[in-house]
């Protein structure tokens, strides 16, 4: 059973005991992420999570190596648009080692100078390394074209001349604003006793001073009115097509319909961003399957609707197999689309969504580390109790509602067309 | 530190062999009510025909599109029904099945399984569909730094007629060039009950484990395929570097690595806890304490050993922008020159031990990574208490004999290097 806490300074607890491996998962969630980001410090939040392995005060640089191995255990981060999180996860024994840790990078990063530098090289080399990627690149693309007012529309990255040009002031500064433990969840999952480690959490925490809220970004994404596009023209091998639709956050109950036709027109991916999107869904006897990759015009087809605090996009992409002209895919695509949008699905397509998305919250929630992550995950961007509420919500979903969700959502005037039209790659210098 | 109990009795999974030669290793969990199959059939990529190599890669493609009494829109139905992703993939040695299914749906779905690996028909129609994808896949590899570094590595270090330098997809005129006749005779060739092992973990009693796998695979017959042929490696006599100018790319991956020694030779552990101190330990050990942390030239720089049935490969990876690609490469010049001419401390050598018998738990956890663990077990003949032995395994290895490996098998002069990515012309 998960147990809530909230300490004097504001730092919210929670706890839940799974005694099924001789394991404790420690996850810090901080309420930012790359939507607080202004213009100039684009890729700030990202480059923060990075500074914020190198050492503090009572962790010297010279022995962060091992201070969780030594436990057999692993520790890692990441930052997305909403949410900027850390994680460890080893024997049961080290939750001292865990909390200590967390509690350290909450109030006493060092962010030396010299450090700075070092991480800048490291990021750009990160940035260079996904834009060797065109499906990673394109999406970026896409989703910067389909967002023209709101900072969901810059990649979390940031932009590159962002990240030559930020300080170790711009970091520190964001660090100390955004890093309070009234901006902040701790979860504990594991092979532990809810009082003790509440008693652990307080003792390493409780002396954290409360801070100032941070301030939140106002701009709310103005309606988009007609279709936008984007071609990118660069050397490439292969050619990539994305659509993206304005979609529902987590909050909204039309996100579930959308949920459930997700899981018809390309199979059901699930709910955690930390292990189910690791995974291909099922997704052979879907529409889009059937009718892209079925019929030999794409080699892969893909749906992403993430859960997300304020409202995302819902993105389709695809591959074009070799020769096949991105005309063709996109036509056959945005017919299939429309097919949904007029005549939402089949009770069987019903059926079959609902039961994929029971059987990936079973598997999508086998490890410590996995459920610690959904609580977390949920808790930042809604609340926790969104987590629980799963099964119930996705079996309450009609067939009218997904109707209307692909009606209201799946429209010309909603969508966002991405193409990445390879130019010949020259091997010439 | 108080040592944690890391191994308590063990896995101690149930193991027991069909009359038909087929393994099948089980063992309970009950985290989730959920069950992960694991099938593994010995007829890898080192089994692709000579001439064709790719041919298992593209049998993956198509070996779940139909069988004897279903077709391939039927498969898909079964499993999306239930929420399932089947899983088949091909590595040197293995050709695997793998998925994870609620426990309630756990017969049905070995039923189909075992149809798929046992009767494919290999349609026509699907296979034409799929060469397709795997085409576009080939492509999509041309234009990867990462996958063209390290294919060329590995043609590198094991020449022809070495299966482990062969690209697993094949090229697109051999992919192109494969018929049903072809893939089925691969398949009756190399598919048989002998060399096939099924894990079961999760939510079901071991004894019904049996009882199904006997059902769907007791009276499986097949003749026994043929040995591979093992193939004299010769290790480098001289340094050697390959450029692959892919100048349309915003960084280059470099591949730098030497051929190593088989999973069953005695200084595979000395082996094991050197590679891990030199590239993996914490944030990518030695490697990434001087390319990431303390130069910052790249993302990602640590190393992976692969001992295997045949020599495997000792790879170093670093990703790296163009202007750093020369220093990066010196810099791995660098710390295989300190590892070989100075050793490991001790310290590294204890926390790389440490790390590794701690680690246990945590691989062990979900029912896909037990599932793993006793089909890598079972496929080396490590024993069923193999978990329980390993930590001894790992505390035997003394300094002397971790720095010993590294001399023997690491050296600048010999390494293999290739960089893949905006550079043309190494600098003098």
């Amino acid at each position: 059973m998960l147990r809530r806490a909230t300490l004097d300074n504001g730092l919210t607890v929670l706890v839940q005991e799974e005694h099924t491996a001789p394991l404790a998962s420690v996850w810090c969630w901080y309420k930012v992420g790359s939507k607080d980001e202004r213009a100039g410090l684009t890729g700030v939040s990202h480059w923060v999570e990075h500074m914020n392995f190198k050492g503090t005060t009572n962790i010297p640089r010279d022995q962060v190596k091992g201070i969780i191995e030594q436990f057999g255990g692993t520790w890692n981060g990441y930052t997305w648009i909403d949410q900027t999180t850390y994680l460890e996860t080893a024997t049961k024994d080290a939750l001292d080692r865990m909390l200590f840790i967390e509690a350290e990078r909450m109030a006493n990063g060092l962010y030396h100078p010299d450090d700075c530098e070092s991480e800048r090289t490291v990021i750009i080399s990160e940035l260079h390394g996904g834009e060797n990627d065109p499906d990673q690149f394109l999406d970026q693309e896409v989703v910067a074209t389909a967002f023209k007012a709101h900072p969901y529309r810059h990649p979390t990255i940031g932009w590159l001349t962002d990240l030559e040009t930020m300080t170790r002031d711009d970091l520190y500064g964001y660090y100390r604003r955004y890093y309070v433990p009234n901006n902040a969840s701790l979860v504990i999952v594991g092979d532990v006793d809810t009082d003790d480690a509440l008693r652990r959490a307080e003792h390493h925490f409780g002396k954290i001073p409360r801070g100032a809220l941070p301030p939140r970004q106002r701009t709310v994404e103005p309606e988009q009115t007609g279709e936008r596009r984007v071609t990118i023209r660069k050397p490439g091998t292969t050619a990539y097509l994305k659509i993206a639709y304005h979609s529902p956050a987590i909050d909204d109950p039309k996100f579930y319909a959308l949920l459930v036709l997700d899981a018809a027109l390309t199979g059901a991916y699930g709910l955690n961003l930390w292990s189910s999107f690791r995974l291909p869904p099922p997704q052979r006897s879907t529409r889009l399957y059937r009718a892209l990759v079925g019929k030999g015009l794409a080699s892969a087809v893909n749906g992403s609707l993430l859960p997300t605090q304020l409202p995302f996009v819902y993105i389709i992409s695809v591959t074009a197999t070799d020769g096949t002209p991105l005309a063709a895919v996109e036509g056959e695509l945005v017919d299939e689309l429309g097919k949904a949008a007029r005549d939402g699905i089949t009770p069987a397509e019903l059926v079959k969504a609902k039961a994929q998305l029971n059987a990936r919250l079973v598997f999508e929630n086998d490890s410590v580390t996995n459920i610690a992550h959904q609580i977390g995950y949920f808790e930042t961007i809604a609340g926790a109790d969104v987590f629980t509420r799963f099964r119930p919500r996705i079996a309450a979903v009609t067939l009218e509602e997904v109707a209307d969700a692909a009606r209201t959502i799946l429209t010309e005037s909603n969508r966002t067309v991405g193409w990445f039209d390879p130019l010949p790659v020259s091997e010439v210098a | 530190m108080k040592s944690p109990d890391v191994t308590g009795a063990g896995l101690a999974p149930t193991r027991t062999t069909l009359p038909n030669g087929v393994a099948l290793l089980a063992r309970r969990t009950k985290t989730t009510p959920a069950v992960t199959i694991n099938i593994a059939i010995r007829a890898g990529s080192v089994c692709d025909p000579a001439d064709a190599p790719g041919a298992m890669y593209l049998l993956s493609k198509v070996i779940d599109r139909g069988t004897a009494t279903r077709s391939a829109d039927d498969i898909a139905e079964a499993l999306d029904g239930r929420g399932i992703s089947l899983g088949v993939t091909v590595t040197r040695h293995l050709f695997s099945f793998i998925c994870t299914c609620l426990a309630d749906d756990f017969d049905e779905v070995m039923t189909l399984v075992a149809e798929i690996i046992r009767t494919p028909s290999l349609p026509e129609d699907e296979l034409e569909t799929r060469k397709g994808e795997v085409l576009t896949m080939l492509r999509q590899d041309e234009d990867n730094p990462g996958v063209r570094a390290t294919e060329a590595l590995m043609e590198l270090l094991y020449p022809a007629p070495h299966p482990y330098g062969r690209r697993a997809k094949g090229t697109a005129g051999i992919v192109e060039g494969l018929n049903r006749d072809r893939l089925e005779a691969l398949h009756t060739s190399r598919f048989a009950p002998g060399e096939t092992t099924i894990v079961i973990v999760g939510d079901v009693e071991p004894g019904h484990a049996e009882a199904v796998a006997s059902r769907v695979f007791g009276d499986w017959k097949a003749p026994k395929p043929a040995p591979v042929a093992g193939v004299k490696l010769a290790p480098a006599a001289a340094r050697r570097q390959v450029v692959i100018p892919m100048m349309n790319k915003a960084q280059a991956d470099i591949a730098y690595g030497f051929t190593t020694l088989v999973r069953s030779d005695p200084e595979y552990y000395a082996c094991w806890l050197m590679n891990h101190a030199f590239g993996q330990y914490s944030m990518s050990g030695r490697l990434g304490d001087s390319i990431r942390e303390r130069q910052g030239m790249a993302y990602y720089a640590y190393s992976t050993l692969d001992a295997n049935l045949m020599e495997g490969p000792l790879l170093i990876r670093a990703g790296v922008g163009a202007a750093n690609i020369d220093r990066a490469v010196a810099s791995i010049d660098e710390e295989v020159r300190k590892l070989v001419t100075d050793g490991l401390t001790q310290k590294e050598l204890d926390d790389s031990r440490q790390f590794l018998i701690y680690a246990m738990p945590r691989a062990l956890e979900t029912n896909a990574g037990i599932a793993n663990y006793l089909q890598t077990t079972e496929f080396f003949g490590l024993g069923l208490d193999y978990d329980v032995r390993m930590p001894d395994l790992l505390r035997s290895v003394t300094l002397d004999q971790a720095n010993a490996v590294a001399k023997k098998y690491l050296s600048v002069d010999r390494a293999s290097v290739v960089i893949a990515g905006p550079y043309s012309t190494p600098s003098a």
